[in-house]
């Protein structure tokens, strides 16, 4: 339809070829400062960024900078340190989108309720995700610290611990550090974007079920989660792709350490290029990472594709 | 429909756990910030100390660097979400308004934006930055953020504009102004609560940027908020009580920004979230 709509307009078209011009460019002068800014900042550092992964670009080595092919590659995958990293970067990104999107669906379901005080309990728990990351870091470092924070004491009085220690440096337990803090951080995005959903509902849907006399859990099973699969699956992939990235939480509490125990790769890419300065390794490294969540992505986007047209 | 006390009391009872695990590390932070050095250690875990004091907050204002970081982070926070929404307004109209050939991809290239890690781009933007001049300034960590943050400031305004009837700007078009000053005079005014979102979103993520920071600046004259207080932390890292008053310092303007613009937020992403 559009198409004939078109040739009509054409046929139709007595503009002058100067105003035909003008009001095609029209939307490309709207989104180039947009387009201009990507492209330069975003788009030509990528290509670079994968030029480096193929080069020796060591920043206080004045010789370095020629193509050395997959050197780079090669070290990788001797290189133990990385798949710690890769290890941790699997438990970090799934303890921390399985327990955010899981607390983020209740706080969604409660809020979803209508009670007295909503908009301000509303304000109130979503308000950590106006903390800005290396604050919430420090925070929460703060209270795991045994001398000032609240954590190892209760922890000790419970007796879980043998004596109020500091869990970010404790090999075994350190990872639960920034992930408890990511997990506070993050509740509220999911909570937002569900809740959001939620309320797109129709509400006669459950009134019918309830007439029909399904129990809650029926109704939740085959009208809520249906309703919210597509946000759901879309949000998941996001999430998983951000955090697994998000490397300011372990920069500002742990470091990495201790002993690269909550090395993740997007914090051990950061640690090369910044302390070792070898950018062309960092970029290597990088690249893998790009790669395997391309690769994660078209997985999800597949899966939820499959899922639409079952729907 | 009936109801029973039990669920109601349950669902109350599972807000209230909510709130006290959201607000709780705040409140700690603000706790700790008030606590004379002398009651530090010994009232480490109690609610609240049993004498409280401003001075953490006077000696952080009057004897630290942290002014200059305030001052550093405001203009760089600003700028960005300035230049940030005055781009995403021009281009989230063109994806609301227009039907162009480039516009998919221009929309695949936004969303790929969003995909790829950006510590990738870390050792390159270091690399290109460094003979412009632009490290060790504010100008290049503007220029940076107003980068990472335009794309999704376009789909946030796309989602505004779309919210608002065509009709109004083809009767402005009809009565002889162009697109542009109905762009201007009508259907920007109508979409301030979007804009108000946009700034807001935009405003805490750059004062919350720190690997880029990081990176891109050296020393205190041109150190973010961030930046400033991990060097604070490391400097002072025995006087918590300055440290923390620092961090909730660095905490009201971000909090207050979202506190004034969250309910926009929630309905641009809602807007968003519909369309899917």
């Amino acid at each position: 339809m559009t198409m004939t709509a078109d040739v009509y307009d054409r046929r139709q078209d007595r503009r002058p070829w100067q105003k035909r011009l003008a009001d095609a460019s029209e939307p490309y002068l709207y989104s180039a400062p947009a387009l201009i800014l990507i492209i330069v900042v975003m788009l030509v550092p990528l290509v670079v960024g994968i030029s480096y992964a193929f080069r020796d670009i060591q920043l206080l080595n004045p010789f370095s900078g020629g193509f050395i092919g997959l050197e780079h590659f090669e070290t990788l995958s001797k290189d133990k340190a990385f798949y710690v990293a890769l290890k941790n970067t699997l438990w970090w990104t799934g303890a921390s989108v399985f327990l955010q999107f899981t607390f983020g669906l209740i706080l969604a379901l409660l809020l979803d309720k209508p009670f007295v005080g909503r908009g301000l309990v509303q304000a109130l728990v979503f308000l950590p995700w106006a903390v800005p990351s290396f604050l919430a870091g420090l925070n929460w470092a703060w209270l795991f610290n045994p001398v000032i924070g609240p954590i190892p004491h209760w922890l000790f009085d419970l007796g879980l611990m043998s004596q109020p220690g500091n869990i970010l440096s404790d090999p075994q337990y350190a990872m639960w550090g920034p992930i408890i803090a990511n997990v506070w951080w993050g509740i509220p995005f999911f909570a937002i974007t569900l809740l959001a959903a939620l309320q797109s509902i129709p509400r006669d849907l459950y009134e019918a079920a309830s007439i029909d006399g399904a129990s809650w859990f029926q109704r939740f099973w085959s009208i809520t989660l249906p309703f919210l699969a597509p946000t759901i699956a879309i949000t998941v992939l996001l999430r998983t792709v951000w955090i697994s990235n998000f490397a300011d939480l372990i920069v500002v509490m742990t470091g990495g350490g201790p002993a690269d125990r909550t090395q993740i790769v997007a914090s051990y890419i950061f640690t090369q290029a910044f302390k070792a300065l070898d950018f062309g390794y960092a970029s290597a490294i990088a690249l893998v990472l790009l790669v395997l969540l391309l690769a994660y992505s078209m997985l999800i986007i597949l899966l939820r594709q499959t899922l639409l047209n079952k729907g | 429909m009936k109801t029973s006390l039990l669920p109601t009391i349950a669902h109350r009872l599972a807000i209230l756990a909510y709130v006290i695990f959201a607000l709780f590390p705040l409140y700690w932070l603000f706790k700790v910030s008030l606590t004379p050095n002398d009651l530090l250690y010994s009232e480490g875990v109690r609610m609240w100390p049993s004498r409280t004091t401003w001075e953490h907050y006077s000696f952080v204002l009057q004897h630290s660097a942290f002014p200059t970081f305030f001052k550093n982070s405001l203009i760089v926070s600003g700028s960005t979400a300035i230049i940030v929404t005055i781009c995403a307004s021009l281009s989230g109209y063109a994806l609301s308004r227009f039907n162009f050939r480039a516009k998919y991809w221009i929309v695949g290239l936004m969303l790929l934006t969003q995909m790829f890690p950006l510590v990738m781009l870390v050792a390159p933007i270091f690399k290109i930055l460094t003979p412009l001049g632009l490290t060790n300034s504010l100008t290049g960590l503007i220029v940076v953020y107003t980068a990472f943050n335009v794309p999704f400031a376009t789909f946030l305004m796309q989602s505004f504009f779309d919210g608002i009837p065509k009709d109004l700007e083809e009767a402005a078009m009809i009565d002889g102004a162009t697109k542009f000053t109905a762009f201007r005079e009508i259907i920007l005014p109508l979409t301030l609560p979007g804009i108000a979102a946009t700034l807001g979103f935009v405003f805490t993520a750059a004062w919350s940027e720190l690997l880029f920071a990081l990176m891109l600046i050296n020393g205190n004259n041109a150190a973010t908020f961030p930046v400033g207080l991990l060097t604070f932390v490391s400097k002072f890292s025995v006087d918590f009580g300055q440290m923390m008053a620092a961090g909730v310092l660095a905490l009201i303007p971000a909090a207050l920004f979202f506190l004034l613009i969250q309910r926009y937020l929630v309905q641009g992403l809602t807007a968003g979230a519909v369309k899917g």
